[in-house]
């Protein structure tokens, strides 16, 4: 390899009065950025801004700051290209990186604003009565026909196929055992059924001890196949097909062979240490009537369990989506463009698939044109940051939402994007056991317990505020959505009018 | 072996989601081996089936015969389609005839064993797994992308039957393969291969685990493993277990 000319990016700052050389920044750092000769020396060209050590320093010794590197001012040729090129030059292969997009593409969530009841029709007080969050995924019958029952209730008279019942309309997105670790794995199951919601696996199967969570999993099948049997199939209350990832549309995965650790090698049942490779397209699948064949085996195998069909939401995104449902869908989960990844090419994730927003009212409002909205639940994906993202989400036509950086930040990760590297300092991405020790499961579930919890309050007070008391009222309800600085093109495919209209 | 209940269910114009309740209620009802008469295209006959149960069909069956089948026997006295033994864990299906396309995606266990031709995408990311080792063994001629992304297990193709100037095989050849044996009986030109496989020679390790696999394919069809075994096999592996390590830059 060549030398390595890249400036470093940040600048590790230790004031060496008040550090007591206790050595535990070199205990944390898994970058391997510190050494010790008589003090602590940092490497800056290997820190990533993760802020492992600046939390884990007693006497807070440490500031990292950005490296203010002498570049000649360029707008065009930002800092960022020419390290991306100096890189490449040096290593000839295609630049890699994690989590979700982080270019400064327009982010529609901030500029759209919701309603509120003033005067005439009044808000309801989510503290005095009640409010309803819950939500089920699933086909809903096309019509409903009701009767009185012998208790006096009225009950339905229309059969309904399996649904998946939720406590909140979020769930967490699919994140593979492999890319990050077991104990993340543990903590989203168990919060997920404290809350009554559900975690998806991933493509890279159960963990053997999970299995009895099943009521709050929803299995993943990817073109891998990965840790995928009969038992694996009924082990949760759904399956997904996992066709594409937002941040990396039409492209696949590999997990390499040095995170193909014991544990790995027996969930995802494959050899210790090979190479885990997910092909682009699923080989059994190149038309809408294969997928409907593959959703179909799968409802076979698993006694007609719902099935859901996860794809990157991209150019053509609503016709994709009608031809999803047509083929046997009962859950279509949207997943935008500003998704994470635990790896992917950076090229591919900036700059492929449009944004979760637009592709969510597309799809919504095909579904409708067409009259099958009903056949199918929509989960909205790809960055959804916290609580309003949610509630614009489901106005905009969401069933539910799916988190997943969200999720992860919950959990300690500082968004370092280095993910692909299998050294997150945090236990979350990794899979070397000396790091994945640092997230204590319990601990986890109970973060994301409370953020869950939060995001419900919060949901809740704006329903309120609305002048609503159920989430079932408020879907769909993009009248109650106004844009701001919006163009007329954007206000109409997002469906809604502008502020002050 | 135990004597089991046989069973009899005559599956002409019937629906496969009823035909397959059929057979799991035969199953639970004690059957051990199973009879569809006149099954005429109906899909998905034995998905995700676990039972050590044998059943047998003399008609044409439609796509995804044994998806996620983990243990059942299969035996099709006829040709048969597409989509066969996808991600199957464990059991075996013998066909009678030709096969169509997809077979055994993503295969971890069990043996698929195919009288005549095969068609495209054979044996795509099959995969091994500590005792699961599994086999696809085709006696006829293959279509384009065999054994591509291939990760383990044995991929056998004869070439019994064909024509003196018909290929063997497509091409793409093992194109992604990183694990696992691909055993040709016959040649194969450089341009059918994938730029990530190598042909060699078979070693006696080969050798006994070819004839091991074929002598039970014989039995299965009444060939005789000798006239098979004639005719020299090449082998091909991939050449690198890291086909793609080198594409990136960090």
């Amino acid at each position: 390899m060549l030398k390595n000319t890249t400036p470093a990016e940040f600048k590790v700052v230790i004031d060496h009065h008040i550090c007591r050389r206790c050595k535990r920044c070199l205990q944390n750092c898994s970058f391997g950025v510190y050494s010790f000769a008589d003090r602590v020396v940092p490497d800056n060209s290997k820190c990533v801004a993760c802020q492992r050590c600046v939390g884990y320093c007693p006497e807070g010794a440490i500031e990292i700051t950005s490296n203010p590197a002498a570049f000649k001012y360029s707008a065009n040729w930002t800092p960022e290209h020419r390290k991306n090129i100096w890189k490449q030059a040096e290593q000839g292969g295609m630049l890699l990186t994690g989590m979700g997009c982080d270019l400064p593409y327009p982010i529609l969530f901030d500029s759209m604003l919701l309603d509120a009841c003033q005067v005439t029709n009044p808000s309801i007080d989510p503290l005095r009565e009640p409010m309803e969050l819950r939500t089920y995924l699933g086909r809903k019958p096309d019509s409903l026909q009701v009767e009185t029952g012998k208790d006096g209730k009225l009950k339905s008279k229309t059969p309904f196929e399996p649904q998946i019942k939720l406590e909140v309309p979020i769930i967490f997105a699919p994140m593979s055992y492999g890319a990050v670790s077991l104990n993340t794995h543990k903590s989203l199951v168990m919060a997920a059924k404290e809350v009554g919601t559900v975690m998806n696996t991933g493509e890279g199967g159960l963990h053997k001890d999970l299995y009895s969570y099943g009521d709050n999993i929803i299995v993943q099948v990817a073109s891998g196949r990965f840790g995928v049997h009969a038992e694996y199939l009924d082990a949760g209350v759904a399956v997904d097909i996992k066709i594409g990832q937002g941040a990396k549309p039409g492209i696949g995965g590999h997990l390499p062979g040095e995170k193909i650790g014991m544990e790995i090698s027996k969930t995802r049942m494959i050899p210790i240490g090979t190479d885990a490779l997910s092909p682009a397209p699923h080989h059994d699948i190149y038309s809408i009537e294969d997928l409907r064949q593959l959703i179909y085996a799968i409802k076979e195998a698993t006694n007609y369990k719902p099935v859901s069909v996860k794809i990157a939401t991209v150019h053509n995104v609503a016709s994709i989506a009608s031809g999803i449902v047509r083929a046997g869908a009962d859950i279509v989960y949207l997943d935008g463009f500003r998704g994470g990844t635990g790896a992917s090419p950076t090229v591919i994730r900036n700059h492929v698939g449009i944004p979760i927003e637009l592709a969510l009212a597309a799809v919504d409002d095909r579904l409708r044109q067409e009259g099958i909205r009903n056949q199918a639940s929509i989960i909205a994906a790809g960055s959804i940051r916290s609580s309003a993202d949610a509630a614009k989400a489901i106005a905009l036509g969401a069933d539910a939402v799916a988190i997943g950086t969200a999720a992860l930040i919950a959990l300690g990760c500082r968004v370092c994007q280095m993910c692909y590297t299998g050294k997150c300092a945090w236990g979350i991405c990794t899979q070397k056991p000396e790091l994945t020790a640092r997230l204590d499961p319990e601990e986890g579930a109970e973060r994301l317990t409370n953020l869950l919890r939060s995001w419900a309050l919060e949901i809740k007070e704006m329903l309120g505020s609305l002048g609503v008391n159920a989430i079932e009222s408020f879907r769909g309800s993009r009248e109650r959505l106004r844009g701001v600085g919006l163009d007329k093109q954007t206000l109409d495919i997002l469906g809604i009018k502008p502020a002050g209209r | 072996m135990k004597m089991g209940t046989k069973k009899t269910i005559k599956s002409d114009g019937v629906y496969y989601r009823k035909l397959n309740e059929e057979i799991r209620q035969a199953i639970a009802d004690g059957a051990t081996e199973i009879m569809l008469t006149g099954v005429n295209g109906q899909r998905y006959i034995g998905d995700g089936l676990h039972d050590k149960v044998k059943i047998t069909m003399d008609g044409v069956p439609g796509n995804d015969v044994a998806a996620f089948m983990n243990g059942p026997t299969i035996v099709i006295e006829n040709n048969a389609q597409d989509g066969i033994g996808n991600t199957m864990n464990d059991g075996k299906v013998v066909i009678h005839g030709h096969a169509g396309d997809v077979l055994g995606y993503g295969m971890r266990g069990g043996k698929l064993h195919i009288l005549g031709d095969v068609g495209y995408r054979v044996g795509i990311h099959m995969k091994s797994y500590k005792n699961k080792v599994p086999a696809i063994i085709a006696g006829g001629v293959a279509g384009d992308f065999f054994g591509e992304y291939m990760a383990g297990g044995n991929l056998v193709l004869l070439g019994l039957n064909g024509a003196a100037d018909e290929p063997l095989i497509g091409n793409y050849t093992g194109t992604g393969m990183h694990g696992g044996v691909i055993y040709i009986r016959g040649e194969v030109e450089e341009y059918q291969l994938g730029a990530e496989v190598g042909i060699k020679e078979l070693d006696n390790e080969d050798h006994k685990l070819l004839k091991k696999l074929l002598e039970e394919y014989c039995a299965d069809f009444g060939l005789e493993l000798d006239k098979i075994m004639d005719k020299p096999f090449i082998k091909l592996v991939p050449i690198s277990h890291r086909p793609y390590g080198r594409l990136y830059a960090y």
